[in-house]
């Protein structure tokens, strides 16, 4: 086999690693649209606001210790203890669940009924505003996340493959920590899918996807429902903020892995968690194909930032609800 | 009493059709117009146009752009910023090409092709509707930030990336470039906004205002009644992205002289402009100055009351801000979907009893 198919090869495992990362963000927005109708922006910033708990909580820092200094002239930084990592990550998931409870009691619950663009409008009031809540409480400088999660690329994969090429083909480059991500993302959709399936919430979740009256009258408690879909999508941003923190470092642009997740969902359809998947590996593949073959050799790099989303926008022009989506029926 | 709708008796078909059809109304429309041209300018400093005047009046102007597609013709765009660079941009090409021609010319052509790129990326919402086309709409900011970072032709070959507003003249009087006088700035921003204002306003209480309006109560109901919905959403992009075009050629050569892509045009910005309809109300021109007007005065006032009184650090306070603005808004959105504009509505039912109600 020639090198340069081998190392278009590569790029295909790769995008389908990068893939799923993207696929793990949108599965938090898809699992809140389904159950609630609200396409919630905030998602990017629920990542990094998770991350930044735990990184926050491990190294012991004093929450809002930069706004108590300012107001009362002390000084105070750390505790000066360390919280071991599975310790940490539960106090995280326990304020992800405070904070489902809170957003929904203290706003979403006023807004229900409205139309969708102004849920959609107060995800984006959510996002500002715990982003500047996570910049408060834990300083807005670059943190590095120490789970103790391998990085580099995996040399036995290297040595494993470097005899498919000729003499100038050195391996596949795959980094150890994407199959990490890989594998705790397929973890984590199959034990969502479990859930959906096998339990009684998550019964009483799909319920509520499907039909909100409906559900209402069999005595499903909407609240619980919604508070229980948040709280999973922050379980699901906090997963996504961990991987991606340890590859890029914890720090404001992890919000705008949203910015990434939208395209997929687009293309897989905002309902469905299939589709938020196989949307995740198309456009993962696509975009790092697109940039090895045409974007990186003739236009100059960089394509990433809109190759997926026209990707998505042609796709739509032909089939307007996605992959997976249902299919939109309009009556006058 | 204050407010009255009742005993202003019209007697032409031109007295009917005017833009203010009540007294009030008109009043203080030319009250504002009288501050605005005769007051302001002779009283305005470097740090008035800078901080709160000129970039409220350039806001107001992408906001009314916005407002037509989103709020008049129920479009949802996060293109802004885009669109915006595509202003910003055409202008800047038309200046160093056209050195001769009158930069006011520039700015309404600048316009011009935005509109003709606008209406381009408006195709597919005659296909895809509601949060798809809003996410479409993100390809158009995410693709021409890229095309104005990427293609050297755009910014001149300049070895920065950066474009940078030649100093050019309108009637003697510098209004880009460096030297620049405050009140040139000002004047220059708001004949544009009060024109795109006018016009706007005329529009969206014509046929085609009202074709849009019917578009975006039910695009299926209105097409059975008879209005071409490839019209209507075309014409609504293109008119839109026409103000945004002006509102980014006036935000890069008068405001802020020199400009790099993606940090002026970035999707902050297309969130900032549909805050501010949000805030202000949608469907209202009104509610496009109130909400530019929240929007610029809020960072300013908050800075203002914690560095300056306070004496807290500068990050603190911006982290602060953003909170402030996120809550806000979600506070105006749970409050008061329909932003200010709605309470200046209900105000008004109130000035017309005040001060004897029943």
């Amino acid at each position: 086999m020639s090198a340069d198919f081998l190392y278009g090869i590569e790029v295909i495992i790769n995008g389908l690693m990068a893939g799923v990362l993207y696929a793990l963000v949108a599965l938090g927005f898809v699992l809140i649209f389904k159950a609630s109708g609200i396409f919630n922006y905030a998602q990017g910033v629920m990542a990094l606001f998770a991350a930044l708990t735990l990184v926050g909580i491990m190294e012991g820092q004093v929450p809002f210790g930069h706004l108590i200094n300012a107001i009362f002239g002390t000084d105070v930084h750390h505790f000066g203890w360390e919280v071991p990592a599975l310790l940490a990550i539960a106090f995280t998931v326990l304020i992800m669940i405070g904070f489902a409870w809170a957003v929904q009691r203290f706003v979403f619950r006023h807004l229900v009924g409205q139309e969708p663009i102004i849920l959609f409008m107060a995800t984006i009031g959510l996002a500002y505003f715990l982003e500047g809540v996570g910049d408060l409480m834990w300083g807005s400088d670059i943190k590095t996340l120490a789970l103790g999660l391998p990085q580099g690329g995996s040399l036995a994969v290297e040595e494993w493959t470097a005899g498919l090429g000729g003499d100038d083909f050195y391996g596949f480059f795959i980094d150890k920590l994407d199959m990490v991500a890989t594998l705790v993302a397929a973890v984590l959709v199959i034990s969502l899918v479990v859930f959906a399936q096998y339990t009684k919430q998550g019964r009483a979740m799909r319920a509520v996807a499907d039909d909100h009256q409906a559900a209402l009258s069999v005595g499903i408690s909407l609240n619980f429902i919604w508070v229980l879909v948040w709280s999973l999508a922050g379980i699901v941003a906090l997963v996504a903020g961990v991987m991606w923190g340890a590859k890029s470092g914890v720090q404001f642009s992890l919000s705008l892995i949203a910015l990434k997740a939208l395209p997929v969902l687009m293309l897989g359809g905002f309902t469905s968690i299939p589709g938020a998947i196989v949307g995740g590996l198309i456009i993962g593949v696509g975009e790092k194909l697109f940039e090895y073959t045409i974007g990186a050799p003739y236009l100059g790099g960089a394509t990433e930032n809109w190759f997926a989303y026209m990707l998505a926008l042609i796709f739509l022009v032909f089939r307007p609800q996605g992959l997976f989506g249902e299919k939109i029926i309009e009556r006058v | 009493m204050l407010y009255r709708e009742a005993g202003d008796f019209k007697t032409s078909y031109h007295a009917d059709n005017q833009t203010f059809p009540i007294k009030f109304d008109r009043i203080g429309f030319w009250i504002t117009m009288v501050i605005a041209f005769l007051v302001i300018p002779f009283m305005i400093n470097d740090y008035w146009a800078n901080a709160i005047f000129v970039p409220f009046l350039i806001y107001a102007i992408a906001a009314i752009g916005l407002n037509i597609l989103t709020g008049y013709c129920g479009q949802v765009s996060l293109g802004t910023g885009g669109f915006m660079a595509v202003g910003a941009y055409a202008c800047y090409k038309l200046m160093t090409a056209f050195p001769d021609v009158s930069i006011v010319i520039h700015i309404i052509l600048a316009g011009g092709i935005t509109a003709a790129v606008g209406a381009a990326f408006g195709l597919p919402s005659l296909r895809i509707k509601g949060f798809y086309l809003a996410v479409a709409t993100l390809a158009a900011q995410f693709f021409l930030v890229w095309l104005f970072n990427k293609v050297s032709w755009f910014y001149n070959y300049s070895a920065s990336g950066q474009i940078n507003a030649p100093e050019r003249f309108v009637a003697g009087v510098a209004v880009t470039g460096p030297n620049t006088d405050p009140w040139a700035q000002y004047m220059i921003c708001l004949v544009f906004l009060t024109v795109c204002a006018l016009i706007a306003r005329n529009l969206t209480r014509g046929t085609i205002g009202r074709s849009w309006m019917a578009i975006r109560d039910m695009d299926i109901a209105a097409e059975i009644i008879g209005v071409n919905p490839l019209k209507a959403k075309l014409t609504a992009f293109a008119v839109s992205s026409f103000f945004i075009g002006i509102s980014g050629a006036l935000f890069f050569a008068v405001y802020l002289g020199a400009v790099e892509v993606g940090e002026a045009f970035g999707i902050q910005k297309s969130f900032l402009v549909l805050f501010m309809i949000i805030i202000g109300g949608l469907g209202s021109i009104f509610g496009c100055f109130a909400g530019a007007a929240f929007l610029v005065l809020l960072p300013v006032a908050l800075k203002v009351i914690g560095v300056d009184v306070l004496g807290w650090p500068t990050d603190l306070v911006s982290h602060l801000n953003l909170v402030i603005v996120g809550a806000l808004i979600m506070f105006f959105l749970i409050k008061e979907p329909h932003g200010l504009a709605q309470l200046w509505r209900l105000a008004k039912e109130k000035l017309r009893l005040w001060p004897f109600p029943y």
